[in-house]
């Protein structure tokens, strides 16, 4: 049950969002996150979806997609070398004796503090799953408030793969 | 009345087309009617409602459209799928916002499950109001999204006329469904100039039509070395029109064929290599020669669990191929060996073009003989009327050239194993659904569809209780179906179940307080019949035909009968029980 890193080209229409993530429910095909923007060409939108699954599954993940009628392209990203992302916003309780503790560890992560209140901060961190995964354990002993993750979004590195004739 | 072509006779089609084509400015509500009748819809499924009331009121009077009006909106969308079904142009139902729409949820599903075009039209409340929980609000898109191939909410006059030449394309090409199109109530009262869009642009929808050589050449090597093989043909060969090179590439092959459910007619039933149904209640050669075959070649057939039974253990010892438009079924159920995406009749034609035979002679041999030790038997009664028996009447003086739509239950399976299929397209039945209340209906639109040809419906004293009301639009329209009951008195499907795998514990299966169906029948002005033993049967029956209206015969029959054979679930298709028929 590997880690898939799938994104889906798909027609910039009203209710797609719902087709594709009703159609992994439906399908029982797991979510571990999804997100959606504009892509590199207009009226049609990318899909990020990062999904576990053997060989099998993965591949009527895929074909099930494309029989949307809305769904243009689908990539197995993680079959590639890819560079995957995912930025957190974490509000973490920080009184001020400890703060430069907490900034420590926000500087070796290369992370940014974004807002500071009276006894919290906001760390902003962007980086693969992993690396957001480690800072929060990090973090959790100064007490989270609030923590809010994007999802991972992706693209496979160097080459442009050649378009479909 | 009869039912008539819907083209006025003193104006060709042409000149039609041209009228229809104008560019006027028209509302919504005639942009969707002339867009209809360019698409070649001759009759349409409905029952109106506030927010289609423009589109019926733009039907007043109008000349050139045809309507019909059913008495439940289930029952417009199985006559559409009917209508469908039996000529494989694209059926169309007519429904209101929220309970209207929602009356055609079974259908669609039904629709779906079965591939069949169905291009759905919903009312829906003014754009102003959508979202707003108004009245008759339902999200008839968020709804039907599992269970449509497509669907669209028009927001703008403006693309209406586009939305419904996509809609028709999608629904009848590639792997066909319905495709629904919500129309709110204020779209459909728009002005707008009509421009009918000669082309269709839907850059992302491209279904593969044609067969890739290579592994054709694979396939057909493959039956070369083939000793025991077996196709397993199912609807996507009567859906593509395949049944004649079906019939080529067995002979050229010499390979046996299996038709499912759906595939019934695909194949002819006298064929020499023709084995029956196979699956849970199919014929023990059909299922002998799946578990024993060394190449099995799907065709247009989708590996559904009632013709695999147990999936671990189904055809063990077979290299498979899968002809499918879709690729999604490939690999879906069952591993395959050799994949061919394409429509069903291309890559038959393809192959036909090389095919050679299999090393076979010795397997057909085998078949011929199993297929004599084994025929399908049941224990005739001269006391009681056997259902078997009524179908194998019905079948006799048909002589295979009706169109027969059936509901679900015992009474389908035994039309499956005791009518003699001849021709795609003459079996009406909702196979993955198993749709109760869709016998009758749908009949309606096949009768529609084909004014000339016999239609009979064959139903369970059950199932025709889900849609009887449709009764009045038989009788007000004289469409001359004949109507079957195969009246056992119980839930038959589910008595059986109770009784084999339940310990006999009928729970909940009795239907006493049924109506008489003969007066059931005659309260619609509809001719009513019944028999009770096969003298009576036979007269009954030849009344009925003669009978140039629609007729409901009640055949009252033994409640206790069972279909045999049968492959309980959990269990691989050689573990079949025999029960009667050995
Ligand atoms: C709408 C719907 N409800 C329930 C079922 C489950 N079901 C399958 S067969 C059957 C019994 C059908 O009885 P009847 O119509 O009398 O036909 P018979 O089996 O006796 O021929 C039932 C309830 C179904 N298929 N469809």
């Amino acid at each position: 049950m590997r880690r898939h890193v799938i994104s889906v080209l798909v027609n910039d229409q009203p209710g797609v969002l719902q087709r594709v993530a009703g159609l992994f429910g439906r399908r029982g095909f797991n979510i571990e996150s999804i997100t959606v923007g504009s892509s590199e060409e207009p009226g049609l939108s990318r899909m990020i979806i990062v999904t576990r699954g053997d060989e099998k599954t993965m591949e009527q993940v895929s074909k099930q997609l494309y029989k949307l009628i809305d769904v243009a392209k689908v990539v197995d990203l993680s079959a590639s070398p890819m560079v995957a992302r995912e930025l957190a916003l974490i509000k973490v309780g920080a009184e001020p004796a400890e703060r430069p503790e907490i900034l420590g560890v926000v500087d070796t992560f290369r992370a940014s503090v974004v807002d500071v209140g009276p006894n919290t901060l906001i760390v902003q961190v962007v980086g693969d799953s992993d690396k957001i995964d480690a800072m929060v354990e990090l973090l959790k002993p100064y007490g989270i408030k609030e923590l809010t993750r994007t999802g991972v979004t992706a693209m496979t590195r160097g080459m442009i793969r050649k378009q479909q004739p | 009345m009869s039912i008539q072509n819907v083209i006025a006779s003193s104006e060709s089609k042409d000149e039609l087309r041209q009228r229809l084509l104008k560019p006027d400015e028209i509302t919504g509500s005639e942009i969707l009617l002339r867009t209809l009748l360019l698409e070649g819809v001759e009759c349409v499924f409905g029952y109106p409602g506030g927010a289609v009331l423009y589109i019926y009121d733009a039907m007043y009077g109008n000349p050139d459209f045809k309507h019909l009006l059913t008495r439940h909106e289930q029952g417009a969308i199985h006559a559409a799928d009917g209508y469908a079904r039996s000529t494989g142009k694209v059926g169309v139902c007519i429904a209101t916002s929220g309970p209207g729409a929602t009356n055609l949820v079974t259908g669609i599903a039904t629709a779906y499950m079965d591939s069949v075009p169905l291009v759905c039209i919903t009312g829906n409340v003014a754009t102003s109001l959508i979202g707003s929980d108004a009245f008759q609000e339902a999200d008839i898109i968020g709804i039907t999204m599992p269970i449509t191939k497509h669907s669209y909410l028009v927001r703008d006059v403006k693309d209406l006329a586009r939305t419904i030449r996509e809609a028709f394309h999608i629904a009848s090409t590639g792997r066909k469904g319905p495709v629904l199109i919500d129309i709110p109530k204020d779209v459909s009262n728009q002005v707008t100039r009509f421009e009918y869009p000669e082309t269709i642009s839907l850059p992302t929808y491209k279904p593969t039509l044609y067969p890739n050589k290579l592994q054709v050449d694979k396939l057909l090597a493959a039956i070369e070395e083939a000793k025991q093989p077996v196709i397993l043909a199912g609807g996507g060969v009567v859906y593509a029109d395949a049944s004649a090179e079906l019939i080529e590439f067995a002979e050229k092959t010499r390979i046996p064929v299996t038709t499912t459910l759906l595939g019934l007619g695909g194949f002819p039933s006298g064929h020499e290599l023709w084995m029956g149904m196979p699956g849970m209640h199919g014929t023990k050669t059909a299922n002998y020669a799946l578990q024993n075959a060394d190449l099995l070649i799907s065709i247009g057939a989708r590996f559904d669990d009632r013709v695999t039974m147990k999936l671990e253990g189904f055809a063990p010892r077979a290299k498979i191929a899968h002809i499918d438009i879709d690729p999604a079924e490939i690999g879906k159920n069952v591993p395959v060996d050799i994949p061919v995406v394409s429509d069903v009749k291309e890559a038959l034609k393809e192959a036909n073009t090389k095919a050679r035979p299999a090393q076979s002679e010795e397997w057909i041999k085998q078949i011929q003989e199993m297929k004599e030790q084994y025929p399908l038997r049941y224990k005739d009664s001269d006391d009681e009327l056997k259902p078997q028996w009524v179908i194998e009447m019905i079948s006799e003086t048909t002589n295979g050239e009706a169109f027969i739509t059936t509901d679900v239950g015992q009474h389908q399976m035994w039309v499956a194993q005791y009518y003699k299929f001849k021709n795609p397209r003459s079996l009406i039945t909702s196979g993955g659904l198993g749709t109760m209340g869709f016998g009758f209906p749908s009949a309606i639109g096949v009768q529609m569809a084909h004014p000339d040809k016999l239609v009979i419906s064959i139903n369970g004293d059950g199932g025709m209780q889900m849609c009887a009301q449709e009764l009045a639009v038989c009788a007000i329209n004289n469409i001359p179906v004949k109507i079957v009951v195969i009246n056992n008195q119980v839930l038959g499907m589910v008595r059986q179940w109770q009784e084999l795998i339940y310990d006999s514990r009928y729970s909940h299966i009795d239907l006493s307080g049924s109506p008489d169906f003969v007066k059931l029948a005659e309260a619609y002005g509809v001719k009513g019949l019944r028999a009770t033993t096969k003298e009576e049967a036979r007269a009954a029956w030849q009344e009925a035909l003669n009978h140039p209206g629609p007729v409901l015969i009640d055949f009252v029959v033994s409640k206790m009968e069972n279909v045999y054979p049968m492959v309980q679930q959990g269990c691989t298709l050689d573990e079949m029980i025999m029960g009667d028929s050995e």
